[in-house]
């Protein structure tokens, strides 16, 4: 396969994930400040810091209102996380690769752009929460037809794993700056603070209602929730199943056995997800939560550098470097390069 | 609806001979038409659109930044050729393509037509498609157009002409393909009852052309369809076209020379390319011999082309008989390299290149259509009787700044067919682009592009001008 091809699929993928989280991000905020009580400042700041683009935000924006955000987020053409960027980017490299993906598959995309485009025309805010459901839903309808149309290829494979690697890295990004907001010293861990910030926590990552029903949890804890997050062996959106899915793509990529290495990115992503598999939450929680995200993020910009590195920057000769993949991963860099400043 | 009010004025109509009497062809179109119920017509119209819009068949409009894509627009009434006729044209356009190739191989190596004093050489070398690097290339089997569109006209007495040739990259079969397939699910009752030559086997042929030129003893030759990109205006059709026959669609950053072969960066490594369908202009192709600052190229490709290690199509060099001006010539060179006289009619083209002839055009500018030699798409043209005294005036400023730029042609009256226009039947002018592969032999695609001037009187058929395209059927023998 091609390494543009390959690339493509895989931001492909990346984007409509992002566009997905986004969404949900927002989703879960909106309802959260309905049931804020009168007089209390809404919170929307956080949701500024998980992006990790902070500064483009204050640099457009200024301050951090309920109006400013949502537009921020959803239709900002200028911003290149928002909703309608992440769509309008995932047409793009579906484009370019129409004639590998499925044409059920690019009718997914090439509708939602549409559906996007409209709605940021004209959308009044009482249509808010509709829309962000079509761009959820959108999401998981392109799965679904890339899993019932799309051949078990190197395509597919890059574009799971594309998706996996972008679905932990925000998984990561939102516990990290909730955990950080909803407990803001370190004696508070283990008490039970703001059982709302914490449900509306796993709800961000649509986990409310799978954390309830896993055997392990009883009550809403921090300990519980982030545990769940990111060590959960069964949980599609923990950290742990994440990078789980995408070492499997990355290793029927390569050919070589799971369990083993031969190059550098195998072992990289292998060692990651291999130490989480023994980690206990109660660890995580003695080194500091924060300090243990930050570090996983830094392996995991390391695992996506690899990628990038190994299958799409191929023999880098000057003049005929890929401009599209090196922008893509470059936003990405970005992205993550702030997030570490926060 | 029905035809009953459709009126033919003074035209050449493709599918009714005199009002209310369809050609012996179009009788079953027609019957068919009139029995559906009313409104259906239109509700199939606009089913057809939408089949063709959830295809994403869309083209790019250059200077158009907000858009960017458009669709084609389409219309259900198809334009009918005879069999009879279409034999006719088939070996009109045999024949041409076959001494067009001659020319082009002569051109680049010993220019026996400027010798012999039937082209003058100044006009050859003076052309924009001309290509010095070219000199002395041989192409596997002497075949230089592989893929050729060439746009045919009728005037007013139903009378055939060739417009323009394009022998570089013509565009549009795609629509072809899809145009029939749309037709067939919106009219599947009238391909059972008339005998309408299919159209799939483009792909096959196409791919069959490009594999006869792979270097010799290779088992499994790698075909690429190279693409300037998602920017690009034909952008959907190169897609297409790679995915119908199973190959790589490839931009010039996925290539790269190495080791003297060309190559492609997958994610396995670098992978060998045997024959590339190239859909960018020669002059893009390599940023060592042409373009220096072409970005859409690969450097040291032409010389890998040239030691016959990577075989392309259409060969480079072949624009040199996309120039209008040499257009003018192709009669000349049918009767010098094959000794017969030409099966099809040029459109009468004055050269402004010559003092006479340029006096001729500057004094009729209102009768004549003026064309640029080396533009194509409907871009730098004045239709003489459409345009108002200021355009003439700056128009003859151009052509006398660079005479050698422009031709003139006496406006057509192009034939027209039935076409839907606000809900009513309206004759719109149309022309023909049928398709011709230059493999083994020469085969010439049953049909073609019928493109259609959708504004009323116009025309000017090209798609970045409002133009849009009908299917094109063939009748059986």
């Amino acid at each position: 396969m091609l390494s543009r091809v390959a690339n493509s699929i895989y931001w492909l993928n990346r984007y409509i994930e992002r566009a997905e989280n986004v969404a949900r991000f927002l989703e879960v905020n909106v309802n959260l400040m309905l049931d804020i009580p009168n007089g209390i400042e809404q919170q929307w700041q956080p949701l500024v810091t998980t992006t990790g683009d902070r500064a483009f935000f204050e640099e457009h924006y200024g301050k951090a209102t309920a109006e400013n955000v949502i537009q921020f987020l959803t239709f900002d053409q200028q911003y290149p996380n928002s909703i309608f960027s992440c769509w309008q980017k995932a047409r793009e490299n579906a484009r370019s690769v129409r004639e590998i993906i499925s044409s059920e598959m690019w009718s997914e995309v090439n509708a939602t752009h549409q559906m996007v485009a409209d709605a940021s025309k004209d959308l009044s805010i009482s249509d808010l929460s509709d829309f962000l459901e079509q761009v959820k839903q959108a999401s998981h309808s392109f799965v679904g037809t890339t899993d019932a149309t799309l051949s078990r290829n190197e395509a597919w494979h890059f574009g799971r794993m594309g998706r996996f690697l972008e679905r932990a890295d925000k998984t990561s990004r939102i516990l990290d700056v909730k955990y950080y907001v909803l407990l803001p010293s370190a004696t508070d861990v283990g008490t039970l603070l703001d059982e709302l910030g914490w449900i509306a926590l796993l709800k961000s990552a649509s986990a409310y209602e799978m954390y309830r029903q896993s055997s392990q949890q009883h009550r809403v804890t921090p300990a519980g929730v982030s545990g769940f997050l990111i060590l959960d062996a069964e949980f599609p959106r923990s950290i742990q199943f994440c990078l789980w899915q995408a070492e499997q793509s990355l290793h029927r990529i390569t050919g070589t056995p799971l369990g083993s290495w031969h190059i550098p990115i195998e072992r990289a992503l292998g060692r990651l997800r291999s130490e989480m598999e023994y980690l206990m939450i109660d660890e995580i929680i003695d080194r500091g939560i924060h300090e243990y995200l930050d570090q996983l993020q830094q392996q995991m910009n390391e695992v996506n550098h690899g990628i990038y590195e190994t299958f799409f920057a191929l023999t880098p000769l000057e003049d005929t470097a890929a401009p599209q993949s090196q922008a893509q991963s470059q936003s990405q860099t970005q992205f993550l390069a702030t997030q570490q400043n926060h | 609806m029905r035809f009953d009010a459709y009126e033919l004025e003074d035209f050449y109509d493709e599918l009714f001979q005199s009002p209310n009497q369809p050609r012996v062809e179009g009788v079953a179109l027609v019957d068919r038409i009139h029995q559906l119920e009313s409104g259906e017509l239109l509700q199939r119209q606009q089913a057809a659109q939408q089949a063709l819009f959830k295809l994403g068949a869309t083209f790019g409009v250059y200077g158009d930044h907000q858009g960017g894509e458009r669709i084609f627009p389409f219309d259900v009434i198809p334009r009918i050729i005879s069999a009879q006729e279409w034999s006719h044209l088939e070996k009109g356009l045999k024949q041409r393509i076959h001494a067009l190739n001659l020319f082009i191989d002569d051109i680049y190596h010993d220019q026996k037509i400027i010798k012999d004093g039937k082209i003058p050489a100044e006009l050859i070398l003076s052309a924009t498609g001309f290509q010095k690097p070219c000199m002395g290339l041989n192409p596997p089997h002497g075949v230089w157009c592989h893929i050729t569109g060439s746009d045919l006209v009728r005037d007013r007495n139903g009378q055939w002409y060739v417009l323009e040739d394009n022998l570089r990259c013509p565009s549009g079969v795609s629509y072809v393909l899809e145009n029939r397939r749309v037709m067939k699910s919106t009219f599947p009752q009238v391909f059972e009852e008339i005998p309408i030559q299919p159209v799939d086997e483009y792909p096959s042929y196409l791919l069959n052309t490009l594999l006869h030129l792979a270097p010799g003893n290779i088992a499994r030759p790698t075909v690429v369809v190279l693409s300037p990109g998602i920017y690009n205006s034909a952008y959907f059709e190169h897609s297409y076209l790679a995915q119908q026959m199973g190959v790589e669609l490839v931009e010039g950053r996925d290539l790269v020379v190495v080791d003297g072969y060309l190559q492609m960066r997958t994610t396995q490594g670098l992978q060998r390319v045997d024959v590339i369908y190239r859909r960018i202009d020669d002059t893009f192709i390599d940023p060592l011999e042409f373009q220096a600052d072409s970005l859409l190229g690969v450097p040291g490709l032409m010389q890998v082309y040239r030691d016959g290690k990577v075989a392309i199509a259409n060969a480079l060099g072949t624009g040199i008989a996309d120039d209008k001006v040499i257009y003018a010539f192709v009669p000349e060179m049918i009767r010098y390299y094959l000794g017969e006289e030409p099966i099809l009619a040029n459109v009468p083209t004055y050269l402004c290149w010559e003092p006479k002839q340029l006096q001729h055009v500057l004094e009729n500018l209102d009768q004549l259509v003026v064309k640029s030699a080396d533009e194509s798409g409907g871009y730098g043209m004045l239709v003489g009787t459409q345009s108002t005294q200021t355009e003439r005036e700056e128009f003859a400023q151009k052509i006398k700044a660079n005479p050698r730029k422009y031709i003139a042609q006496p406006t057509l009256c192009l034939s027209r067919v039935p076409t839907i226009l606000d809900q009513e039947f309206v004759g719109c002018h149309v022309d023909l682009r049928p398709y011709i592969l230059y493999g083994q032999d020469i085969y010439v695609h049953p049909g073609g592009l019928t493109r259609v001037a959708l504004k009323r009187g116009s025309l000017v058929v090209n798609s970045s001008q409002g133009g849009g395209s009908k299917d094109t059927w063939v009748l059986c023998q």
